[in-house]
């Protein structure tokens, strides 16, 4: 009997588990997921909660709802991976052995890396939205939000889902608008980044709506720390943008096992092959999702795609065969924009996010990086095909793996390229 | 895409002035899209051109402030003083690589 062993029960490990389990033979192979948390949280759902659209009910279920059938379930934390005697270490002092490894530990925010942040105003004017309780404590403030300065901030890239800031500004403008507040609110948007926007044709077309809705940008802005006594962040060339209420975005960092057990870049990322999805440091072990250090969104998006390249890799692992499945960096996310409308992306390594129609050229029924009411309710409708379509690793129709150029209108010197 | 002569060399740049073929870069390229930014190029300055340099050849992107900080072994208060307002923006442009981005 051989053991597949998954860290972490998130959206990418938990796909990995129920892909395997159809393709390797239980008599076999045991697979074991192992994950500190009780529940499963559907996460792009945070970002809804402040504005009363999703509830703590959609986006949260038990652990054993979302565990496949057939794969065993550990409640525990991971001490370390022992990679010289193929181990996982648990802190009761459990070992686990395997035969292959997948890393799906995932990031999570570390407010404690920037001074000043957890301090005084932590949960009460200073907030994150991307943990359940950070989402929890941020919709009692905004319920009590009379107007001021609203300031939306990123520390540092890369961040999970980075759209997702900038919804929170465009969701922040409508809700504010319906609350009566929008007028006695200034929103602002505070990048580390050049720009809202960076790549040119996403820039060209979503810079509009920063104007459109009044939300003012500061970029360049590398935080040094907050000041709670004056309520305001301050970077490291000592300029100020004051805050009633920061809603910022820590530093994402890897799970502090994978610095522990010697896996991890400067943000505990693992060192990845970002088409294979093979550890660079040992053979046997894999990482999906997150945890990677692969050069593309960090999204539930990339982690379904690369769940199919990583189950058809592990498979020729086992044969002893070249991992011949690529990954190509595929990502597709929603924009929400307010007022019930979305935008939609879809890119990879190599294709910045362009307009066109998606999945069918021509068709749509989606418009690529256009606004509509049709992308908004594919992303509402998402929320059902998450529980009950991704996670159980069903497919999802006329969406693959490898993004797809037909129905993108391409610039034309990469029409070029792409002929 | 525009291309315009620096330090006699004719370059190849994107809309934004950052070299989109890094073969065409050497140090006096360098020293020329410096002074586009106002900055005479000093050791300082190239102690993170060099390594912005050697961390794009092993990892395929520009490295963010905390990997100049922990692998660099570069304070961001040194970076900002080095290349003030955007400092890895300007020091990607100066030593030939790209703009960082991110997915939109």
């Amino acid at each position: 009997m051989k053991n597949l062993l998954i860290l972490g029960a998130g959206t990418a490990g938990t796909i990995m588990a129920s892909h395997l389990r159809k393709k390797l033979p239980k008599s076999d192979w045991t697979i074991t997921l192992v994950d500190r948390a009780t529940h499963h949280d559907y996460q792009p759902g945070y970002l809804f909660m402040p504005f009363g659209i999703y509830s703590a009910d959609d986006v949260r279920r038990p652990m054993k709802r979302t565990v496949p059938r057939g794969i065993g379930y550990r409640e525990a934390d991971v001490d370390r991976i022992d990679t010289e005697t193929n181990r996982v270490l648990l802190p009761d002092g459990t070992e686990m052995p395997y035969d292959i490894l997948i890393i799906a530990t995932g990031v999570h925010p570390a407010p404690d890396q920037v001074e000043g942040m957890v301090n005084g105003d932590w949960r009460k004017n200073v907030h994150e939205f991307y943990t359940f309780e950070g989402a929890q404590a941020l919709t009692e403030r905004m319920k009590s939000w009379q107007g001021g300065k609203l300031v939306v901030h990123i520390c540092e890239m890369p961040i999970k889902c980075p759209v997702a800031p900038l919804e929170f500004c465009f969701l922040a403008d409508a809700w504010l608008q319906k609350q009566g507040l929008r007028d006695k609110t200034e929103i602002t948007y505070v990048t580390p980044m050049s720009g809202a926007f960076t790549k040119p044709v996403a820039s060209g077309i979503l810079s509009k709506q920063l104007d459109e809705k009044r939300i003012s940008v500061v970029h360049d802005f590398a935080i040094a720390r907050v000041d709670a006594d004056k309520s305001a962040i301050v970077s490291w060339d000592e300029k100020e943008v004051p805050y009633d209420l920061l809603v910022t975005v820590p530093p994402n960092m890897g799970a502090e096992m994978i610095d522990r057990s010697g896996l991890g870049d400067e943000l505990n990322f693992v060192p990845t092959d970002k088409h294979t999805l093979q550890s660079k440091a040992h053979a046997n072990i894999f990482v999906i999702g997150d945890a990677t250090d692969c050069p593309t969104s960090k999204a539930g998006s990339v982690a379904h795609f690369e769940a199919e390249v990583l189950t058809e890799n592990i498979l020729h692992f086992i044969a002893g065969e070249p991992l011949r499945s690529r990954f190509d960096g595929h990502a597709n996310c929603f924009i929400e924009s307010g007022h019930g409308k979305a935008f939609l992306l879809d890119f990879n390594y190599d294709q910045e996010p362009v307009t066109g129609t998606f999945p069918f050229p021509g068709v749509g029924p989606m418009k690529l990086l256009g606004e509509s009411r049709l992308n908004h309710l594919g992303k509402m409708a998402f929320k059902w095909i998450y529980w009950n379509v991704l996670l159980p690793g069903l497919p999802i129709p006329f969406i693959g793996h490898q993004m797809s150029l037909r129905g993108k209108k391409l610039p034309p010197k990469e029409m070029k390229a792409a002929a | 895409m525009p291309t315009k002569t620096l330090a006699g060399t004719p370059v190849d740049t994107d809309d934004e002035g950052y070299l989109v073929n890094h073969s065409q870069w050497n140090k006096d390229v360098a020293a020329a899209l410096a002074a586009e930014e106002g900055i005479t190029l000093t050791d300082g300055h190239w102690k993170v051109l060099d390594f912005i340099d050697a961390d794009f050849k092993e990892k395929g992107v520009v490295p963010g402030m905390r990997r100049m900080n922990k692998i660099g072994n570069i304070p961001t208060k040194d970076l900002y003083a080095l290349f003030p307002d955007g400092p890895i923006k300007k020091a990607a442009k100066i030593s030939g690589y790209p703009k960082p981005v991110s997915c939109v």
